[in-house]
């Protein structure tokens, strides 16, 4: 069982990592100066959470490797984050309904897991859960500028929703390794929080006066380590002077 | 000019009395001089990350929780920390840290409040009040104490501030918030 915790753990520090890199590429190019720094101080919430789930793993996996190799020393098909969080920045309204369709994720998956049996997973997730409600508010009242805005606005978000909705449905798959843990009071079932997502983002989405996807198409495979070639480009990127200089200090 | 408090909250209340529990108050005074490095006039205690100091066999305990998941801070006050600790010739001792219960605003001191809008950073109402309600609800500008301010930005120079302007004598204030 301890295996299949650190396989979790990884897995959602996966997430949070490759999400935080994604918003740290906004660091000087956001619009304006405050979304500047509302997009960072998002960003290294996610990267925050990282480390805690990936420090968690690191202990659980007592060979000495520590929470920087794992965000720095695997490859492209190690890494097993939902394939929505790698997509590439695009343009400021494809960045905040990606936000907007995560943090309500988000909102649903973090309470369940700070119920979790294992005491570390319940912790960090207790402490997500305040920061989430900080990110859903913002990307909820962004959504609503973008649908009530201008006609470039809404064409901009509307665009955003269609070409992000099919990497949604991954976030409600379970694999056999999270079901198990789901059984065991330890992970989610997240197929268990679909209908209310669904249900939330519809809502939001009717306030904002833009329109929910009718077609079901779904890209799938980030859990077992098959990405977009967007993921070889990131980890190319961030993990680059890591593996130049090994083990240096600053 | 009439700025209010909340009173000590109950979260600071319990985090007070582990204190007075752990009985080591030297240890409390020397490190009650470790400072946020972003906002230098609340001490680690006032903030509410220094929590608990125990002596164990071997070594000091010091027990730490960390504000924002992504706080940059938190190397650093940890450094602080071991500093003082050396520099006091205490050489046994870890710096743990704590996730739960996750930290709060709620925890920082009626001193630490009354330091930060002397700063100029509007102290965070109570977080069980705060839920569900808009963030920019009556703040009160730290300046002229006017509550006709506005918020210009959820999210401001560090994780746990929000950026509002005062209506009445127009300063631009950090609100520290409650979370
Ligand atoms: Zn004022």
């Amino acid at each position: 069982m301890k295996a299949k915790i650190l396989e979790y753990s990884t897995r959602l520090g996966d997430d949070s990592l490759v999400l935080g890199h994604r918003l740290s590429e906004w660091c000087s190019n956001a619009p304006f100066l405050e979304e500047d720094l509302a997009l960072i101080n998002v960003a290294l919430d996610y990267i925050g959470r990282a480390r805690m789930f990936y420090g968690y793993a690191a202990e659980l996996s007592a060979d000495g490797r520590n929470e920087d190799d794992f965000a720095f020393m695997r490859d492209q098909r190690e890494f097993s984050n939902l394939l929505i969080h790698e997509l590439p920045k695009g343009d400021f309204a494809f960045t905040m309904l990606r936000q907007l369709f995560i943090d309500l994720f988000n909102s649903l998956f973090l309470p369940r897991l700070a119920e979790s049996s294992d005491k570390t997973l319940a912790a960090i997730a207790a402490k997500a859960i305040k920061e989430t409600r900080y990110h859903l508010r913002r990307s909820h009242e962004w959504t609503l500028r973008f649908g009530l805005g201008t006609d470039e606005s809404r064409e901009r978000a509307q665009r955003a929703i269609d070409q992000l909705w099919g990497y949604t449905h991954e976030m409600f798959d379970l694999d056999a390794l999270e079901s198990e843990l789901a059984e065991a009071g330890i992970g989610v079932d997240s197929g268990a929080l679909k209908t209310e997502w669904e249900q939330q983002v519809s809502a939001i989405l009717t306030e904002a006066e833009l329109e929910q996807p009718g077609e079901q198409w779904a890209v799938k495979g980030g859990r077992e380590g098959y990405h977009t070639e967007n993921l070889g480009q990131l980890l190319n990127e961030m993990q680059s002077v890591h593996r130049a200089y090994p083990g240096l200090e600053w | 000019m009439v700025i209010e408090f909340p009173l000590p909250t109950a979260a600071y209340q319990a985090r007070l009395a582990q204190r007075q529990a752990s009985a080591l108050p030297e240890i409390w005074a020397l490190l009650e001089q470790v400072c946020d490095p972003e906002i230098p006039v609340l001490s680690l205690w006032d903030l509410g990350v220094l929590n608990d100091i125990e002596q164990t066999d071997e070594r000091l305990l010091v027990t730490i929780t960390p504000t924002y998941s992504g706080c940059p801070a938190m190397q650093t006050m940890r450094d602080d920390i071991e500093a003082v600790l050396r520099q006091s010739g205490i050489a046994a001792f870890e710096v743990r840290e704590s996730l739960s219960p996750a930290w709060s605003s709620d925890w920082i001191s009626p001193e630490g409040r009354s330091k930060l809008t002397a700063y100029g950073i509007a102290a965070p109402r109570a977080c069980t009040a705060c839920r569900g309600q808009p963030l920019d609800a009556e703040i009160q500008c730290p300046r002229c104490g006017s509550t006709e301010t506005r918020m210009t930005s959820e999210f401001g120079s560090t994780a746990c501030k929000a950026l509002f302007q005062c209506q009445a004598c127009l300063e631009p204030f950090d609100y520290f918030k409650p979370i």
